[in-house]
């Protein structure tokens, strides 16, 4: 029963990921161009209230100790670097390596071509592994730092201030595509 | 909304469309991150998991050897962990939502593509295949993906991963630009 549930468990919660990405049309190549293009805000729409959402819940569950947090390193340079190639791959490959594999199983053929790509960028990564870590990884190296640890600023906060900026924003991205729309006829 | 399903639609006529607000569907990610963080103890990731797929693919063109040698492999070594197996449930989850809602569809050259840089299959599955690269190559040095870092590190305010936020959406704001200016 237990090793089923290890099996079933985190199969089932990737399975109900890859639904609401395909539901929430972010495994569309053209949704993420055009979210770049700035024509087309439903990739920042599903990020930005998985994170709200998310974040606030998790923030609960810390609190009354039921989980705790897995935060990244701020190896300052090597995110920055790691993240500036990732803009750049994901405008060129038009998807993001999760919406990739659910664009995959919905059809798009040049995801899957991209796909080997990633492999092969993988492959690269864990080859160059060595110079990388002596010489990037450990440049600027601050830790699994949060951001209420050396702001100050409490959690909550931060999450008031991103609900409120993402409802707002949210707001008028919304009073925009209606206007468009009735441009449109 | 219009331009976006016009997009979707486009030339498959025949193909439906969804009509979740992306504010559900975030909503939902949100709450199934709840569960990954207090149920499983597993934030909600995709590249870690692919780089120990990836060892797979590296044994038969570097040699078994070398991936058992290489340090990045040994720290991460291929099992079917919570995460891989995450990994397999993806194409899973969006196979039943496309063949469900009826948007499962063959697609070679995306709309936005063909726009730009015309209908040559060859041409965008170079740029896939490159981008794919870049993009994973990025991902391993940033210590994650857009799920990763962006979702569940941003929920977390992590420091690491707002800087990825900010410095990968402004990248790919300049590159879009660049990449989609008329010549």
């Amino acid at each position: 029963m237990t090793s089923l549930m290890s099996v079933a468990g985190p199969l089932l919660m990737g399975a109900v990921f890859g639904y609401l990405l395909q539901q929430g049309k972010v495994t569309s190549c053209n949704v993420i161009e055009n979210q770049f293009r700035l024509r087309d805000f439903t990739v920042l729409k599903v990020m930005g209230t998985a994170i709200v959402v998310g974040g606030i819940g998790v923030l609960l569950l810390v609190d009354t100790g039921n989980t705790k947090y897995y935060v990244k390193d701020a190896n300052m340079l090597a995110v920055a670097l790691g993240a500036a190639l990732f803009g750049v791959g994901m405008v060129v490959y038009g998807y993001c390596p999760g919406t990739a594999l659910g664009a995959i199983a919905s059809g798009s053929v040049h995801a899957a071509v991209g796909a080997f790509g990633m492999i092969v960028g993988a492959i690269l990564y864990a080859l160059s592994f060595d110079w990388v870590k002596a010489h990037i990884l450990n440049v600027w190296a601050l830790g699994k730092v949060r951001l209420p640890d050396i702001t100050g600023v409490p959690d909550a906060i931060w999450f008031a201030a991103l609900a409120v900026g993402a409802g707002a924003l949210f707001v008028w991205v919304e009073a925009s595509e209606a206007k468009a729309k009735r441009a449109q006829g | 909304m219009t331009m976006m399903t016009d997009l979707m639609v486009g030339d498959a006529r025949k193909s439906r469309r969804i009509d979740w607000s992306p504010y559900l569907v975030g909503a939902g990610i949100g709450i199934l991150s709840w569960v990954a963080f207090a149920g499983f103890g597993d934030p909600l990731g995709v590249t870690t998991a692919f780089s120990r797929m990836a060892s797979l693919f590296a044994a038969p063109v570097i040699g078994s050897e070398a991936v058992t040698a290489n340090s990045y492999w040994k720290s991460m070594p291929l099992k079917w962990d919570y995460g891989v197996l995450f990994l397999v449930g993806i194409p899973v989850g969006a196979f039943l939502s496309a063949i469900i809602s009826g948007t499962w569809r063959l697609e070679m050259v995306p709309e936005v593509w063909k726009e730009r840089f015309g209908p040559s299959v060859f041409k965008r599955f170079v740029a896939a295949f490159l981008g794919g690269i870049v993009i994973m190559y990025g991902a391993r040095l940033a210590g994650g993906c857009t799920s990763g870092h962006g979702i569940s590190g941003g929920l977390q305010l992590a420091l690491s991963s707002w800087l990825f936020l900010a410095v990968m959406f402004a990248t790919g704001l300049v590159v879009s630009r660049l990449m989609f200016r008329r010549a």
